[in-house]
């Protein structure tokens, strides 16, 4: 370290080494050096400080309590689990809950983001309106008031005794929403697989028409083709098992409702309030996304006599993507972290369940340090994945 | 300013040399009967809002059981119960703020757990208040005991004990329920007052407090009977400092060996005049108690006069004319029956 100084060094005879010393490009290293030390120390400090204090005051530490048993039940599960099951089993339950919400509630909000965004810059002067009313509302409103205002709502509701019939499909109550369900059949999973098959060959076959395009100019319309792909072969599995249509229907029974399933009242006030909050957001990101594509592309594209659809498709969308991704990634990184506001109303989400095993392990600087991290890698993901299809639509230099 | 210079460049010199045992920043347990008398006040961490416990009043002024034990501590120290800051803590915050050093002394309804004890780096004094995990339920409902909540949606708040006593009480029966945890207690007992749930738990003696200030119709929700767990409620201090431990614990016998030897804050005056050894001993006619916990001598006599003995304390906030009337049952002195037990102050 103090060789590196180099008022010292400076003083030495050789000629060659003060020219390294005072060069740019050897400064830029030390002080970078220096930089990353710094912060790989200071870091250090600061863990070394806590551990300390927390031994000082025989506080436990460590990531042990992961593996004791919880002790504790959880009332929305996707996978099995018990009050038997570890911390760790525990805090695995509520990030699905986490990612099963954040996700439900991105494709709400860009549902009903892109449709209001396009409303904006729509011709008819009452539905414009409309869309801009709500977007000032939903985004002006700050969302964990949105998120219990529609709690307050759910919970209003009849209670399973006098439940809302919904024509014998399923029941609205306070309990939420119980509706019938196909009773789980082996043909599910090939049901699903062909759905995935389907996919697949639909984008081949889009590819494929796409490189006949290109060949020889002549254009395969792949609506109908790829539609049939993706809803006829589910549904060809589904007759060759037999049709099976064994439906469970909700009944009253007890305190609630056997058999159906059931979408709790804190997953959808907890998904409404999220993705209208951020729907309102996206919403602006849509209009400025559509409105900075220059009207003469579309003019261009309407004078050779291009079809609306393929005017939207291929000229205004591909570049109102541009400028609609980026910004776009960053609302559902705030919609996944906003699924924390779960605590307020009590669904059972990461940071719900973090606060118990906090709780009742005492263990806080561990447990929060556990769901910063889940956190930063959930938003990371997200950036990457959002990042890498901004890459695939944006502008090509050739 | 040039002092800071010097302890800035000496904390940088032994940073960058990486000297692991330089002086760190330490959340000292330390000598907290010295810093409360420096502060001048006792800082303590009571429930936001349990009516009987702790709860502001329509003044903002707290008020509650606890509160008065808070109070108690105040009067031992300074000899003027007013010296309190109430820190409302939810049951997330309690334990890290203990930990801390951001309260003085934790007085929020916290069951005494050995894992709390150990793990958690506290210590606790003799209990306050003794209860038990208990169920309010609708009466419409049709719910007579525990068997009857098979399949019920019940409320509770996170973190706690209850959590944990309810899936044991329930795995043990063979029965099921959906927990809706929810940490703000607003929020919580608006869950059950609307429907959300068939069942509220909390301790047996909160519930009382909800039932009459909560809910729109109290003759509508009773609680089930039994007790289904032990609830010993203490207050708690940081291990490592013995006689901050001292003083608390010793606050809490006072209370119990007054009502013992028939101090209340009616007449100690006129007991302190009691040609009885024991009462001259707890009001320090005689002896040298104060000195020995490092308060005044006449610390009892202020606890006695300014805030109450127990029975004075618990009479005020869960007595047959208070809202959330209790009986004292396991909260009675040993002589009658109970289970508070002042060890003798000798």
């Amino acid at each position: 370290m103090t060789d590196a100084s180099p008022g010292r060094s400076g003083a030495r005879p050789a000629r060659n080494l003060k020219d390294i010393l005072y060069s740019e490009s050897f400064r830029t290293v030390i002080y970078q050096v220096a930089l990353a030390a710094g912060v790989v120390l200071v870091g250090f400090y600061l863990y070394q400080n806590v551990i300390d204090n927390l031994s000082r005051q025989n506080i436990a530490t460590g990531f042990g309590f992961l593996d004791q048993v919880a002790q504790f039940e959880i009332g929305e599960t996707l996978i099995a689990y018990s009050s038997r099951d570890t911390y760790g089993r525990a805090l695995l339950v509520g990030l699905i809950n986490t990612l099963t919400v954040s996700a439900a509630g991105i494709v709400v909000a860009t549902v009903i983001g892109f449709s209001v965004g396009i409303a904006r810059v729509s011709t008819n002067w009452l539905l414009q309106r409309i869309a801009t009313a709500y977007v000032e509302i939903v985004r002006n409103i700050p969302v964990i008031l949105q998120v219990i205002f529609w709690a307050a709502v759910i919970r209003n509701l009849p209670a399973p005794r006098q439940a809302i019939d919904l024509w014998g499909l399923g029941f609205l109550s306070n309990r939420g929403l119980t509706f019938a369900m196909p009773v789980a059949d082996a043909a599910h999973v090939w049901m699903l697989a062909a759905l995935v098959t389907g996919i697949v060959l639909a984008a081949a076959a889009s590819h494929l028409a796409k490189r006949h395009r290109e060949a020889t100019g002549r254009y395969v319309d792949m609506l109908w083709p790829s539609i049939a792909l993706i809803a006829g072969l589910p549904l060809l599995v589904w007759l060759v098992f037999g049709a099976p249509h064994a439906i469970s229907y909700p009944q009253r029974q007890g305190f609630n409702f056997a058999g159906g399933a059931t979408i709790s009242p804190e997953f959808v006030a907890l998904m409404a309030g999220i993705s209208l909050y951020s729907s309102g957001f996206i919403a602006e990101i849509v209009r400025a996304g559509i409105q900075a594509t220059p009207r003469g592309q579309v003019e261009a594209a309407r004078s050779i006599a291009l079809r609306p659809r393929f005017i939207l498709r291929y000229v205004v969308l591909p570049q109102a993507l541009r400028v609609i991704v980026p910004p776009l990634t960053s609302q559902y990184v705030s919609l996944i972290k906003n699924s924390s506001i779960a605590v307020v109303i009590g669904y059972p989400d990461l940071v719900n369940i973090g606060n118990t095993v906090m709780n009742q392990t005492g263990q806080a600087v561990e447990a929060i340090a556990v769901m910063m991290m889940v956190y930063l890698i959930i938003s990371v993901v997200t950036s990457l994945l959002m990042n890498a299809y901004n890459r695939l639509v944006a502008i090509k230099e050739r | 300013m040039i002092k800071t210079k010097v302890v800035g460049l000496s904390v940088m010199a032994s940073l960058m040399l990486g000297v692991a045992g330089a002086p760190v920043a330490r959340a000292d347990s330390g000598d907290t009967l010295a810093a409360v008398k420096t502060r001048g006040e006792v800082l303590c961490g009571v429930h936001p809002a349990r009516h009987g416990f702790a709860a502001p009043d329509s003044l903002g002024k707290w008020s509650g059981f606890e509160v008065d034990f808070c109070h108690a501590i105040a009067a031992a120290v300074f000899g003027d119960a007013s010296k309190v800051r109430f820190v409302a803590l939810s049951s997330q915050q309690r334990f890290p703020a203990i930990q801390s050093g951001e309260v003085d002394v934790l007085a929020r309804n916290v069951t005494a757990t050995l894992s709390r004890d150990t793990a958690l780096g506290l210590n606790f004094a003799p209990p306050v208040f003794y209860t038990g995990t208990g169920f309010l339920v609708r009466k419409d409902d049709g719910i007579a005991k525990i068997e009857d909540l098979d399949g019920a949606a019940i409320c509770m708040a996170p973190g706690s004990t209850t959590e944990r006593n309810v899936a044991r009480i329930f795995a043990a029966r063979g029965l099921t329920y959906t927990p809706v945890v929810i940490e703000n207690n607003k929020q919580l007992v608006d869950a059950y007052v609307t429907g959300r749930c068939d069942a509220l738990t909390k301790d047996k003696a909160a519930l009382p407090g909800v039932r009459a200030f909560d809910t729109e119709d109290p003759s509508a929700h009773i609680m089930l009977p039994g007790i289904y767990s032990k609830e010993p409620l203490a207050m708690a201090v940081r291990q490592g400092d013995d006689n901050w431990y001292d003083l608390v614990t010793w606050v809490t016998y006072a209370t119990f060996n007054a009502e013992e030897l028939g101090v209340n804050q009616d007449n100690v005056d006129e007991m302190k005049n009691s040609e009885d050894p024991d009462i001259q001993t707890l009001l320090g006619v005689i002896g040298d108690n104060g000195a020995k916990l490092g308060i005044d001598n006449s610390w009892v006599y202020a606890i006695v006069k300014q805030v109450g003995n127990y029975k004075d304390i618990y009479m005020r906030h869960f007595g047959p004319y208070s809202p959330v009337a209790l009986d004292r049952d396991q909260n009675a002195l040993w002589t009658e029956g109970g289970l508070l037990y002042g060890f003798p102050m000798q």
